[in-house]
């Protein structure tokens, strides 16, 4: 540009975040960031009206787990930013590219009080990767820029812009920062992405002495776009696989080396393949607690390969023997490699033929189960979930809340492709599902959406189904509703010896009458023989959203799991197993 | 009454850390830091921060009560802040560290001399001396200030604020010949 051009800083948001190659947004304006929504009028920008600065929030993540694209929200000061404090912290503990704008009271009126003036940069100090306010127009696309980069590198999360009115109005003079004075700028912001050559070399021949090794893929396998090079390892040496809950998907559940999810609420497989295993070879995991149970007994006698782009999680909680410190693509084709010149030279993997065997023998005795219902009872939620993943299209997004639900998912729905699956694993957030789903879809409407949630995360946001009605994102989501705190329930029946606190939802709204009030088709399942052809109408609409509400058995129970602080040699098996517990010594 | 042991270089730090963490000078770095800390759950025993001789750039020397697992974590944790630039953790036998007291101490006639003589042997100088009390100012090494500051006790401290400490790694020899010569040329 010859001429300098001037911009008022409102303008100069609206550019930065179209050189930034943003397509969508989510937002709702007010007050303060009423100058950022002029510009947008005439931006390429698509701007998506919620109905809650939450809904943003969790909409921003949905678009950025199924396209590894940050998401942007923009709404006001005061009470908007607070509303935005779940998504960032949610986004922050599962490592959600996301950028959000708040609107700020004008730099002359800060820190008097003003009407909705808040610290929103103190306030999400600590659930932000960065966060900034802005003190002058000219800072604008630096800012950004900043901004961007820091959300998608490393181990990407959110950060957030603090806008203030008077520098949304005042004028700035229009540049666009290079590469090289953005990372200049960031003196103290050099993420490791190349893996220590030795450490590599040792991880190699530790992986083929190995006599049970276990590859335990989490997250960071999916940030680092490394699900491919992983396959490509675990086929080579045949090593069997367990997925995170915010992995699933990253390594395909069909594939015969796939034992599926560990944890609190993972298969008995996953569980007992950890605890035996003699090498973790951990890509972009991070021994969470609902991974681990009782740290001191997890996994006793395995060695550890920790392979993950944040130093701060080597050692955190379990010491490695071979930290690795790099992105996971990165490093994972550096291993493959590295175990690909050790077999050149001669090497040779050890024997581990008995260990697959002792997996495959754990897989026979210990798939997933449940209870069918007797003929005429109530509807099995696990059963709903078995006919609503045969009946959906390839490629299908599966969207979960937090809960009982999310377990039941994340056990018997069949993920084969990455990005496939969304939900909130860290954080635990009640209500993710509905905005979320809304999110992904409008990332990827070429896909079938489902949302599936439990009645009581559908009733904190299912408000949003107005923008998924206003906007034409149509959505399809499965209510698998138990009328119950479900999760909390089971928890209640079996730690605090059945006494009931504060878990009944009984008395919930009608939630046909919900989905039609808001635009959506609204059908209700009590029976087994309704199932299919709710399903099947639900899959034929695609001009609108739609929302099944399968009312499900209200005593069912998330079996295995590992009640919270026990070894996860304490695993508790579904009922019907535990007469085989012996298998899994 | 404890000991004096100005004389031991370790005195009673050698449960704590110091970190000298060099930060970006921006609004706001001292509160992400401190943050932090309490994030995490661990407490600062002391803290000072101000500019390097680059404006740009501030210095916030820490010193932290916590073992080595623990701190191993934190360092990482706080490296993740954007702002933060570099941490150097000093160990203490390798480090001059220095810290500065103020105090107000009450005095009667009889044991002026005697506070101006302790003041003396510890290089400490008389800011002030009223009526009843005496101000009084002190830098050296954290373990010579609370040598001091027992002593002082004795007597009635009226007032006392101590800064916490800063430090720098000590220099090597051959660096030492090195930044004289620097120095001379």
């Amino acid at each position: 540009m010859s001429n300098k051009e001037t911009l008022t800083g409102a303008e100069a948001l609206i550019r930065s975040l179209e050189m930034e190659n943003v397509e969508i947004m989510f937002g709702l304006p007010g007050g303060c960031i009423l100058p950022a929504y002029d510009p947008l009028l005439k931006s390429s920008i698509r701007h998506i009206l919620v109905r809650h600065e939450q809904g943003a929030g969790h909409m921003a993540q949905g678009y950025a787990h199924v396209t590894g694209r940050p998401g942007v929200a923009m709404v006001t000061s005061g009470p908007a930013a607070t509303n935005m404090v779940t998504p960032l912290c949610d986004a922050f503990m599962d490592s959600i590219p996301m950028i959000c704008i708040t609107g700020q009271v004008p730099t002359t009126a800060i820190g008097t009080d003003a009407f909705q003036e808040c610290d929103t940069v103190g306030i999400t100090r600590s659930v932000t990767k960065h966060n900034e306010l802005i003190m002058h127009p000219d800072d604008i696309p630096m800012a950004v820029r900043q901004a961007f980069h820091i959300a998608t590198t490393g181990r990407p999360g959110p950060v957030l812009l603090d806008v203030p009115k008077d520098v949304l109005q005042n004028t700035m003079t229009w540049t666009w920062p290079t590469d090289e004075e953005v990372i200049a700028s960031l003196p103290g912001y050099k993420p490791t992405t190349k893996g220590h050559p030795k450490m590599i070399k040792e991880a190699a021949k530790l992986i083929l002495a190995a006599e049970k090794p276990l590859l335990y893929i989490g997250g960071g396998v999916l940030k680092a776009r490394a699900a491919d090079v992983v396959r490509e390892l675990a086929e080579l040496l045949q090593i069997p696989v367990v997925t995170t809950l915010m992995a699933r998907g990253a390594f395909p559940d069909s594939h015969p080396l796939c034992l599926g999810m560990p944890g609190m609420h993972g298969n008995a497989t996953a569980i007992t393949a950890m605890q035996k295993s003699d090498l973790l070879i951990n890509f972009g995991a991070r021994f969470d607690d609902r991974v681990t149970g009782k740290v001191s007994t997890f996994a006793p006698d395995a060695k550890v390969i920790h392979v993950d782009i944040d130093p701060a999680e080597q050692g955190k909680v379990r010491k490695p023997d071979v930290p690795i410190v790099g992105d996971c693509r990165i490093v994972v084709e550096e291993i493959l490699k590295s175990v690909q010149e050790l077999l050149a030279e001669g090497s040779t993997q050890v024997n581990i033929d008995p260990w697959r065997s002792k997996v495959s023998g754990w897989r026979e005795k210990f798939p997933v189960a449940y209870d069918q219902s007797e003929p005429g009872g109530r509807l099995k939620p696990q059963f709903c979930l078995e006919k609503l993943r045969d009946a959906a299209p390839e490629g299908t997004i599966v969207v979960s809340g937090v809960g009982q639900h999310q377990m039941w998912t994340s056990l018997f729905w069949k993920f084969n492709e990455p990005y496939t699956w969304v939900n909130s694993g860290g954080l635990g957030t009640m209500g993710f599902s509905v905005p979320a789903a809304i999110g992904a879809k409008a990332a990827r409407p070429d896909r079938t959406v489902w949302a599936i949630d439990g009645d009581g995360c559908f009733q904190m946001t299912a408000q949003e189904l107005v923008t998924a009605s206003t906007e034409g994102i149509h959505i399809k989501v499965a209510i698998l509703n138990n009328t119950y705190l479900g999760m909390v329930r089971q928890w209640q029946e079996m730690f605090y010896g059945e006494r009931y606190s504060e878990v009944n939802l009984a008395g919930c709204p009608d939630f046909v009458k919900w989905a039609e009030a808001m635009g959506c088709v609204g059908i209700r399942v009590d029976s087994v023989e309704e199932i299919d052809g709710a399903i099947e109408l639900a899959n034929s609409i695609n001009d609108r959203s739609v929302v099944i509400d399968f009312r499900v058995e209200e005593f069912e129970k998330v079996f295995p799991m590992v009640p919270a602080g026990a070894s996860n040699d304490e695993v508790l098996l579904h009922p019907s197993q535990e007469s085989q517990r012996e298998f899994l010594r | 009454m404890r000991t004096i042991n100005s004389n031991n270089p370790f005195g009673d730090s050698h449960q704590h850390h110091v970190l000298s963490v060099l930060v970006q000078n921006r609004p706001g770095v001292l509160a992400r830091v401190s943050g932090l800390f309490a994030r995490r759950g661990y407490n600062i025993y002391s803290l000072a921060v101000a500019p390097t001789d680059d404006a740009d750039y501030s210095r916030i020397t820490i010193v932290v009560d916590i073992s080595a697992t623990p701190l191993e974590q934190i360092v990482k944790q706080l490296f993740k802040l954007i702002d933060v630039v570099r941490i150097t953790e000093l160990d203490p036998r390798k480090s001059v560290e220095r810290e500065l007291m103020l105090a107000t101490v009450r005095i009667d006639g009889e044991h002026r001399g005697q506070i101006v003589e302790l003041a003396n042997i510890f290089e400490a100088k008389v800011l002030a001396v009223g009526s009843d009390a005496i101000s009084l100012s002190m830098d050296g090494t954290p373990e010579k200030l609370d040598d001091f500051e027992e002593l002082l006790k004795g007597y009635g401290i009226v007032e006392s604020q101590r800064t916490g400490r800063v430090a720098l790694p000590k220099l090597e020899r051959e660096t030492r010949k090195g930044a004289l010569k620097g120095k001379a040329s």
